[in-house]
């Protein structure tokens, strides 16, 4: 059954979403009008999701080198060298972070769940193990209508995908805003372990090699995903179900063991997954890298139904899918190998020396286009931006009369509250090599050995959205600090940048903002960017808001711990301990959590990001967990350093008493989020070293207070504000079940 | 002491099942595959690791219970070789109808990951000797089917023969009478939905499970 070939009309073009000028490009570049197969080819190797048109222009001034950096941007996934694992073996970390914004909101349950499968086939495909993963998620309004089962669905499509595939997801965050009403986020990343000399990369190379593909069949489902998230949601965001693939994990989990039995041989020359636009941007990218041609015969494609067309084979996104090329000779080898895992295994083409990708179905050749052009051609804007204007500085902020009733409000608040309603419904275990979630960053052991991963995603959308130069420095800086608040050393970064439509000027302004942040982050604290994802146009009218969400460059960080027995968590250990503040503290209040929740305003320029205190800082608070002398750590964020207090109470129920002197007003010095600091306890017998070493390293180290049981007292001038642990911990862990309630699990 | 561990596709649990095999042992486990016909010769203690067999497709455990290997881990248990099934192995061993009872989905619908305090109900079985009863133990667990059922009178007969190895000390999943792992008549056979092989180490947060399996592969060195 061959598809009657429509001509190509303006209609037609613009449903592929590209613009008149870049159909022209197209014309250009093959120099004649298109087919339909050819058309549809452009268009989703053109989308924004694939192209990076508007974004890339700015990402080339990101740092990505290190001399630990084995593999930066370009590949499927950063690699970075982690040292030796079990046997001396040189093993490296692969990680990505990646979003499934667009197909999350419109099919919560699958748009997760396939988010996570993407982001694992990223990391194994390179040849690596997963062994954790992690996300950041932002959701709107929680009392919002469609938010309930916005949560639930992603929640549940996580676990789902994650814990049957049986990588453990050990750390996340979430935020909630009304920006995210009509535009959630989910953004899922994955770290793998390969040996150094067993990594994997996608260029095709080898003329007459076979060109394989392993995995699920093929179906209809997911045709045009990659032009779906290159566009804002229309009203009609409900209708374009049908472009949200379907996950299927077992077949996933069975993928990677199929695929790492295979690497442990000498079969592969390349190896892709199909992600987004499928088979055609895995093939193409592949050849692309390669420099060389492809021949692919469409009729070998395994097919989950009949009469699929080229057009419908080369778009679909079906999951749990590669795309590999074997050296000559292997193909039985490596069936046997898929076969065994009860997975397909099919011959599609060879590599050609022609630069040309030729598509053949049923006799005739449906596609014949030059590759070059897919991506050297690519559209490339320099779209007009214009800088976010400056946040007044905040005036007429009210002092707390309580602050200790603020507190336990603010730890019932959405974006502090407990998320055990969440992780528990993800296996953080499985591997059984996890040894932290929660805390500042997860923790997981690298196999067989005494060392750690260190791993944390972060952003404050609050601040990129007030100033997103300030913001995108913070959201790197955070997971630096919170790596190196376990002890560990911050290695490199992946990230995952969310922003609205860039076709706006003051939306460009913001991804040029952070961008720009991050980057100086990156260099001041010798943190490269290793890999990354763009996602823009999150703006949608779907539920009459028209609006944009917050800028949200997600970032996702990974370190090393050397020994994993020198690791610190966020519990207070014991009571009668001191607690010390250490860095530079500002009381600065403007975007806290504190003044948006207590007063209602969000308002002020967000915390400044001292590089040069936090790089002092950081390394001072590292060295010191390695020399035994800190005890609990943990790093003040949202909240400021009242709930930084709460959590790290909580946590061991061990209550504190602030009796201090502070050195601001009381909001200020409770729930001003202060940039690069870190409240810690320290031993006994090491308080001297301690302070001798901070005072060597130019850190400010202040008391705050110290442990005592069962409470939260804060001794102040006057008057004594006081918490116990119990309403505190009824405050912080209500949230979730008393939102989701025990329906949650129906959607 | 020749373990084995049987490797079914979507087990995955079964490298964290060899590790503590081998922990205690010395001796790194026969890892099976299900289609295989016959288990290495002199195998004397058998795992059932914890995963999604078959995606749990049908009913979890369901299609693993017909796995061609299950056979002969059904003639091993009959001459009294242990079996050891946690999790998925638990609901394997119960749809094989090596053990009574049935798996269902947690009462409160949500997978649960979380670690949670067991009593040893019975400490005479070569699988739980090294606990006393009564004892309280700290292990994780992580599964979203664990609400163990079975009719009044099988749950009656197996608590009077002492055939509940241990019980959740507060409710997880809405199992029948919180029980969390159950013996086969003979005792050679325990289905456990928590996992022993993820507290064996320090590095877990506590050695708990450690302790059931020096029991178990002691008895028999």
């Amino acid at each position: 059954m061959t598809q009657p070939a429509p001509a190509i009309t303006p209609e037609i073009v613009a449903e592929h979403g590209l613009s008149p000028e870049e159909y022209d490009r197209v014309l250009a570049a093959i120099g004649r009008e298109p087919n339909l197969v050819e058309l549809g080819i452009f268009s989703v190797m053109w989308s924004e999701h694939c192209s990076y048109k508007s974004s890339r222009i700015h990402l080339k001034k990101l740092p990505t080198e290190a001399p630990w950096v084995i593999c930066g941007p370009g590949e499927n996934a950063g690699v970075i060298d982690i040292g030796e694992g079990a046997g001396g073996k040189k093993l490296a970390a692969i990680f990505k972070m990646e979003s499934h914004n667009h197909p999350s909101y419109i099919e919560p349950y699958q748009g997760a769940a396939t988010g996570v499968g993407g982001i694992l086939r990223d990391v194994f495909t390179m040849g690596a193990r997963p062994v954790a993963n992690l996300n950041a998620l932002r959701f709107g309004r929680p009392d919002h209508p469609k938010m309930k089962h916005l949560i639930s669905g992603v929640v549940h499509g996580i676990g789902g995908y994650g814990n049957c595939v049986g990588v453990p997801t050990v750390g996340g965050e979430v935020n909630f805003h009304k920006a995210y009403d009509g535009n959630i986020l989910v953004n899922a990343m994955t770290v793998g372990v390969a040996e150094q000399d067993k990594i994997f990369y996608s260029a095709a190379s080898g003329v007459g090699n076979p060109i394989v593909y392993v995995g699920s069949k093929t179906g209809r489902d997911g045709i045009h995903g990659a032009t779906m998230a290159s566009a804002d949601f229309g009203e009609d965001a409900e209708e374009k179900r049908p472009t949200v693939q379907v996950g299927d994990p077992f077949t996933e989990k069975l993928l990677i063991e199929a695929c790492l039995e295979l690497m442990a041989s000498d079969a592969i020359v390349a190896i892709q997954d199909m992600g987004a636009a499928g088979l055609t941007s895995s093939s193409v990218e592949m050849a692309s890298k390669g420099g060389v041609g492809l021949h692919l015969k469409m009729d070998d494609v395994p097919q989950r139904e009949t009469g699929m067309t080229a057009y419908e084979m080369m778009l679909s996104e079906s999951q749990e899918r590669m795309l590999m090329v074997l050296k000559p000779g292997k193909e039985e080898f490596a069936k046997a190998i898929f076969h065994k895992w009860e997975l397909d295994f099919a011959v599609i083409g060879t590599v050609t020396d022609t630069g040309r990708m030729v598509l053949e179905h049923h006799g005739e050749i449906v596609c014949d286009i030059p590759l070059a052009p897919l991506a050297d051609d690519a559209p490339l804007y320099d779209r007009p931006h214009v800088p976010t204007p400056k946040q007044p500085e905040l005036t007429n902020v009210p002092e707390t009369t309580d602050v200790a009733a603020d507190l336990k409000t603010l730890m019932g608040t959405p974006d502090i509250a407990s998320r055990r309603w969440i992780w528990e419904q993800y296996d953080s275990q499985v591997g059984a090599d996890t040894l932290q979630t929660g805390g500042d960053a997860a923790l997981v052991r690298i196999h067989g050995t005494n060392r750690a991963l260190a791993m944390s995603t972060d952003c404050t959308p609050r601040y990129c959205y007030a100033d997103p130069v300030e913001g995108g420095k913070q959201a790197v800086a955070e997971t630096w600090r919170n790596i190196s608040a376990v002890g560990a050393t911050p290695l490199a970064i992946t990230n995952c940048l969310n922003f609205a439509n860039p076709q706006r000027p003051e939306i460009m302004g913001q991804i040029v903002g952070c961008l720009d942040g991050m980057a100086q982050a990156c260099r001041a604290l010798d943190y490269p960017i290793v890999s990354g994802n763009v996602s823009l146009y999150n703006e949608s009218k779907a539920t009459g808001g028209g609006s944009a969400i917050l800028p949200t460059p997600a970032i996702g960080g990974v370190g090393v711990i050397e020994d994993l027995n020198k690791a610190v968590g966020i519990g207070f250990r014991r009571t009668g301990d001191i607690v010390l503040a250490v860095g530079e503290r500002a009381g600065h209040l403007g975007q806290s959590v504190w003044l948006r929740e207590i007063h209602g305003r969000e308002e002020g320029p967000p915390p400044q990001v001292n590089l040069r205190c936090e790089k002092r800082t950081g390394d001072f608070i590292r060295t010191a967990i390695n020399a035994g002398w800190i005890t609990a750590c943990h790093d003040v964020s949202d909240g400021g350093m009242a709930v930084t207090l709460a959590e790290m109470a909580l946590k061991s129920n061990i209550g504190v008493l602030v009796s201090e002197e502070q050195p601001f007003g009381v909001a200020e010095s409770f729930f001003g989020e202060d940039q690069g600091l870190y409240l810690v306890t320290v031993c006994d017998t090491c308080l001297a070293d301690f302070l001798d070493a901070a005072g060597r390293a130019d850190v400010p180290v202040d008391p705050v207070g110290r442990t005592i049981k069962d409470r939260i007292v804060f001794e102040l001038e006057g008057s004594d504000h006081q918490v116990t642990l119990a309403e505190l911990r009824e405050a912080h862990e209500g949230f979730f079940p008393n939102l989701m309630g025990a329906d949650a699990a129906l959607a | 002491m020749k373990t084995a561990v049987i490797v079914f596709p979507g087990s995955n649990c079964d490298r964290d099942m060899a590790v503590a095999l081998e922990q205690v042992t010395g001796r790194a486990p026969a890892m099976v595959w299900h289609r295989d016909t016959d288990l290495p010769d002199g195998t004397d203690f058998i795992a059932l690791p914890g995963g999604f067999s078959y995606g749990d497709y049908l009913r979890s455990g369901a299609m693993a219970a017909r796995s061609p290997i299950l056979r002969s881990v059904a003639d091993a248990a009959g001459r009294g070789v242990p079996v050891l099934g946690v999790c998925n192995g638990f609901q394997v061993l119960t749809e094989a109808q090596l053990l009574p009872g049935a798996l269902m989905r947690n009462a409160g619908l949500n997978f649960v990951c979380r670690t949670v305090p067991l009593k040893v109900e019975n400490s005479q079985s070569l699988f739980t000797a090294s606990y006393n009863a009564g004892e309280e133990i700290n292990i994780p667990v992580a599964h979203h089917d664990g609400n163990y059922f079975a009719d009044a009178a099988t749950l009656d007969r197996i608590e009077g023969e002492g055939r509940v190895a241990f019980r959740y000390a507060d409710s997880v999943n809405g199992s029948a009478r919180d029980i969390a792992g159950v013996l086969n008549d003979a005792g050679n056979v325990l289905g456990m939905m928590p996992h022993p092989e993820r507290a064996i180490d320090r590095a877990h947060g506590g050695t708990d499970g450690l302790r059931l399996f020096e029991a178990a592969l002691g008895v028999l060195a």
